[in-house]
Formats: C-alpha cells, sequence, structure tokens
C-alpha cells in the first residue's frame, strides 16, 4: 500500500548571505502525525517552516503538499507564526486578528462577512478567549497573545498546520490547553508540525519527531528515534534525556 | 492682513481658495498614506524619498528647459522611485542595515541634487529662478492644475485603500502571513510604497523636499494615540493632516512674509504634541495620573493587607483594634485611615478600627486579584 505523506521535501537547500541555514533536506511527512521539529539554536527549524510555506525561496530542493505545490494548496495549511514576529501594539483587537485566519479562503477583496465573524468567534471560544474579542491586542498577555494565534490558524479550517514555537512564553495552564487543542486536530485527521523546544516533553506531547541541525538529523515515530543517540548527534553534546516511562 | 481680513478674503479671493483647498486636500492624502508608513515602520523611507526627489527636478528642467509643475513631478516621481527601490536592493543585497541603506541614498540623492541647482543657477541664460522652491516649497505657487492633481491622486489612493483594505491590514500586521495565505505581498508592498513616493512628490512644491516626511508622519503619529482601530486612525490622520494644511495656509496668509509649509509642518507638529500628553490611553499626562492613583492605592492595600492579617486571626470580622497596633507598620497615615473609611473598607471609633465585611472581602481579593486584572 502507497503511504499518503501530507508534506514532502525533497533536497531543500537554503541560504542566507551564502551561510547555509537549510542542507539538503529529504522529508516525508506522513498525513495524520503530530511532529516535533527539534533542533539548537540556529538549526534551521523556523526556515524550513517557511520553506514549506514559501514564505522563504529555497536556492535547491521542492516541497509538495498533497504531491502539489504549495501556491496551489494554500487553502490546505495554516501558520502559526512565532509570537515575537509581529508588532503587537499594532491597532487592532483579539476578533480581528482571528478574522484574519478566514482572509485566505475568501481571496482578494471580498470582505470577511458574517459567516466569517461568527466561525472566528467559535474559533477564540475553542481557546478560551471569547471574552477578549473586543480586547486591544497590546492589552492581551504573551500566553493569550499565543492563543489568540492558534484561533486565527484553527479558523483556516485546514488539513495541515505549522507552528513555530506555540509555547514559547507561555505559562502551564496555556500550554496544557494548546497541547489539548492540538491533540483533538489530530484525532480529526489533521497533520500537524510543531517546533518544539522543551525535549522533556516530546515523547508526552508528539508521536513523530524530525531531528534538525542544518541537515536532518533524523525522522520518524517517536517511539523509534528518540533516544540519546539522536540527541547527541543533533545538539552534537553527549546528551542524555531521561524519558519518561 | 490679520485672521479676520483672511476670512473675507478666503470666501473673495480665488488663489487663496485655491491654495487652502490645495493644503488641505495634500494634508490628508499624507495623513493617509503616512499611516501606512508609520506601521510598517518605515517612517524615515518618506524623509529619504523626499531628499531622492530632488536631483529628478533639476534633471527634469535641464532635459525639458521647462518649469511646468508636473514635469518637475514626474521628474521628482522618477528619481524618488529609483532612490526607494535602491534602499531596498541595498537592505536585501548587503549586509547593511536600512539605517544605514536610508541615510546612504538620502545623503548622496540630495547632494546630487544641490549639485544640479547650483549647476542650473550658474547656466548663463537659463531662467532657473523658482527651483529651489523645491527645497522649502511654496503653496503660494500652486495653481489649479497642481490643486486638481492633488485631487485625482488623493481619490485613487483613497479607492486603492478600500479596495485593499483587508490586504493592506493583513500585509501591515503579519506578512509573512499574508503570504502564506496565498496574497501576492510584492504586489501589495509595490503598491503601497507607490502611493506613498506619489504622494510625497506631489507635496514637493507645497512643503519641499527637507520638511515632506514630516507631513507624512505627523498626522499618523498623532492618530495612532487616540486609537486602536486602524480604520479610525487612518481616517483621523487624514483629519489632522486636512487640519494643518488649513490652518498652516491661514497663518501664513495673515501673517506677512511666513512660509506656508514649515508652518504647516510645525502646526502637524503641535497635534502631535497635543495627542502625545492629552490622549486618555496613550498620552503622558494620564499615564502619570493612573501612575500616581496606582502608588496611592497600593498604599492603602498595604494598610488594608495588614490589617486582613490581624482580623484573620479572630472570630468576628469586626472586632475593633487599637490604631496603635497598627505603629509597628510604616504605611499607615491618619489620612490614608480616613480614605479607607470612605471606601467603607474600615469602621473607625476614637482610638479602635474594625474592618466592615466589604473591607474584609476587598483585603481576600488582593491576594488572588492578578488573574482578574489580566
Amino acid at each position: 500500500m502507497e503511504e499518503k505523506y501530507a508534506i514532502t521535501v525533497d533536497d531543500l537547500t537554503v541560504a542566507y548571505n551564502y551561510k547555509p541555514v537549510l542542507w539538503d533536506i529529504d522529508l516525508a511527512i506522513p498525513e495524520g502525525v503530530l511532529m516535533a521539529i527539534v533542533g539548537p539554536n540556529g538549526a534551521g527549524k523556523s526556515t524550513l517552516i517557511k520553506s514549506i510555506l514559501g514564505i522563504i525561496k529555497p536556492i535547491a530542493g521542492s516541497v509538495k503538499i498533497f504531491g502539489k505545490p504549495y501556491s496551489k494548496q494554500h487553502k490546505e495549511v495554516a501558520y502559526v507564526p512565532q509570537k515575537g514576529s509581529v508588532d503587537w501594539d499594532f491597532p487592532t483587537t483579539a476578533l480581528d486578528v482571528v478574522m484574519m485566519g478566514t482572509y485566505g479562503s475568501l481571496g482578494w477583496i471580498k470582505r470577511p462577512g458574517q459567516k466569517e465573524k461568527k466561525a472566528s468567534l467559535e474559533a477564540l471560544e475553542k481557546v478560551g478567549m471569547l471574552s477578549f474579542k473586543s480586547r486591544q491586542i497590546s492589552q492581551l498577555s504573551g500566553g493569550q497573545q499565543q492563543r489568540i494565534f492558534l484561533a486565527r490558524a484553527l479558523v483556516q479550517n485546514a488539513s495541515i498546520y505549522l507552528m513555530d514555537e506555540p509555547f514559547q512564553g507561555v505559562d502551564a495552564t496555556t500550554e496544557r490547553a494548546i497541547i489539548n487543542i492540538l491533540k483533538e486536530l489530530r484525532k480529526a485527521g489533521k497533520t500537524l508540525i510543531v517546533v518544539h523546544h522543551d525535549l522533556q516533553t516530546v515523547p508526552e506531547y508528539f508521536d513523530w519527531v524530525t531531528f534538525l541541525n542544518v541537515k536532518k538529523i533524523a525522522t520518524g515515530p517517536v517511539k523509534d528515534i528518540f533516544n540519546d543517540g539522536n540527541l547527541t548527534k543533533t545538539y552534537g553534546i553527549n546528551y542524555k534525556v531521561s524519558v519518561q516511562e | 492682513m490679520n485672521f479676520t481680513e483672511y476670512i473675507d478674503l478666503l470666501f473673495t479671493d480665488y488663489t487663496l481658495q485655491t491654495i487652502t483647498l490645495g493644503t488641505a486636500v495634500l494634508g490628508a492624502l499624507c495623513g493617509m498614506l503616512g499611516s501606512f508608513a508609520v506601521l510598517r515602520k518605515q517612517s524615515l523611507l518618506g524623509d529619504a524619498i523626499s531628499h531622492a526627489a530632488l536631483p529628478g527636478i533639476a534633471l527634469a528642467f535641464l532635459i525639458t528647459g521647462s518649469k511646468d509643475s508636473n514635469t518637475l513631478l514626474i521628474g521628482a516621481l522618477i528619481s524618488g522611485l529609483v532612490g526607494t527601490f535602491w534602499i531596498r536592493g541595498i537592505v536585501k543585497n548587503t549586509h547593511l542595515k536600512s539605517d544605514t541603506a536610508l541615510g546612504l541614498i538620502l545623503s548622496l540623492f540630495f547632494g546630487f541634487g544641490m549639485l544640479l541647482l547650483t549647476f542650473i543657477q550658474k547656466m548663463p541664460n537659463a531662467n532657473q529662478a523658482g527651483l529651489d522652491k523645491y527645497l522649502f516649497g511654496q503653496a503660494a505657487t500652486l495653481l489649479t492644475s497642481d490643486v486638481w492633481t492633488m485631487c485625482v491622486i488623493a481619490g485613487l489612493s483613497l479607492l486603492v485603500l478600500l479596495v485593499f483594505w483587508k490586504e493592506l491590514k493583513l500585509m501591515l500586521f503579519d506578512a509573512d502571513y499574508t503570504k502564506s495565505l496565498g496574497f501576492n505581498i510584492k504586489f501589495l508592498d509595490v503598491l503601497i510604497t507607490f502611493f506613498i513616493v506619489v504622494s510625497i512628490v506631489v507635496g514637493l512644491q507645497t512643503v519641499g523636499v527637507v520638511l515632506m516626511s514630516a507631513m507624512l508622519l505627523a498626522p499618523a503619529a498623532a492618530a495612532r494615540q487616540w486609537t486602536n482601530s486602524l480604520s479610525v486612525m487612518v481616517g483621523l490622520a487624514a483629519i489632522f493632516g486636512a487640519t494643518s494644511g488649513v490652518l498652516g495656509t491661514a497663518i501664513s496668509a495673515s501673517a506677512n512674509n511666513l512660509s506656508t509649509g514649515p508652518v504647516i509642518v510645525l502646526i502637524a507638529a503641535v497635534f502631535v504634541l497635543i495627542s502625545f500628553v492629552f490622549s486618555p490611553k496613550r498620552g503622558l499626562l494620564f499615564r502619570e495620573i493612573r501612575y500616581w492613583n496606582n502608588r496611592k492605592d497600593l498604599q492603602l492595600n498595604k494598610t488594608l493587607a495588614f490589617m486582613y492579617h490581624i482580623v484573620k486571626t479572630h472570630e468576628n470580622i469586626d472586632h475593633p483594634h487599637a490604631i496603635k497596633i497598627l505603629n509597628s507598620f510604616q504605611g499607615f497615615t491618619r489620612k490614608s485611615l480616613q480614605k479607607l473609611e470612605d471606601r467603607e473598607y474600615i469602621t473607625l471609633n476614637k482610638s479602635m478600627w474594625s474592618l466592615t465585611e466589604k473591607g474584609f472581602e476587598k483585603a481576600a481579593n488582593l491576594y488572588n486579584q492578578s488573574e482578574e486584572n489580566e
């Protein structure tokens, strides 16, 4: 039986100013996994996600979403950027930011209407932020801003979710709330790719993992490949992680 | 001419009407597009563009020999656009940061422009008088045709903003995300940059190369203080810009020999000053007031918390205690006790105090209000 891949990456190489950031990456991500991308700072984790999304142009290689190029498949993919990538003092409200998730399916010029507003309110409720809908976004805490970004991705109603450090700077409650939503999405058959930093929680949260450090070190099910050998190869020091039983 | 004479003249004098309308439309146009420049953190770009336009004006004159403002402005537009895209090229392809690139291009183009201007001045037979008005602007030279140009450009800009509002807003807030949704961000970027350049160029005749960027930034910076909605901000910036234009023209026409451009810019600066001090949410004044109120509240809360710890050990809340036992604690004065009583948190009876039900609740909540306040 031929396995169905949500994302396939072939020979992907990306460089900033002649310095390679990603080197010859091959990746086949099966549909329906909840995958972590782990690696040290500067390993190219965010770059990999941005390359998949077509935000960064690679110098070589190709990316396919369900067998087709991204430009034809952008409605299948939702993106949660790093929280720090935007200016939270921008004059807008929480609901407004979530509504932005509907812009992709609306296409050019068409404005969001009642249907889009309803979907956005539902997404806000799902992340527990409904009561903050009219709040100016600079008045939200870091965890709340992260939830707003998650809600914006949820409202896209995509098949694939690419998330860049969704747990960065959030408290334990928010982390738990977010991981529950991610697990729910996986149960609904969605594919999730998450840049993750906390190695301790990888076995608990994810079922698939990719080790990245400019080159791809390993990719596969957590239970098979999440071990000290791969961690040492990725982080370059003799790494011992106490895998929880 | 005094101010009343000015008002009389405004209704009768065609030239003054033209100039007033021109500066108003220019102010509105710049305010509107300036909001986008400010929110994109491209404030300095306006300064670079306007300076970069100067050699274009001089070259257009050298090539055509005409001083018609539309011809010169097309030259300004071309060299402004060349400057803009050169800056972007430098940022994209070298290690230089954008402030360095902006400064470099600004000085380079301005220097070249000044060189050409002095060259033109020394030319025999050249009817060069008047080109230097583009340095500081001269609203008095505005013709009906110039105002028409401004109106058409303002109308076009408004149309573009309305049509692509959703996309432009998205790009302003989160460019990468915009790209991930399948929108052509290059098109949006070129579109908004083009209109910013055009609005700067049409303002050069009135405000001049040196001060033009203030027209773009001041109304937008002022408007940001009063609202948390992008559409309101753009509208307010247009109103502030138009008002600066009208008031600036009025003042410079009322007082003899005051150059219009600088007066308009100063009026716009007054808007910024007022906005930064008096805006209720973001202004310095109210922030200071809130700060003092918070400090005072904190003082009271400290006292209340201390009382709470004493009362907690007793069966009934309203059990009276001597004020004297607060002596070991520095955070109270007669005045603050009075304030607590005014708020019905405590009752005072000679040298004794006791906590009320309301005060007890308030004190108990002090410890878990962090959630509430978020």
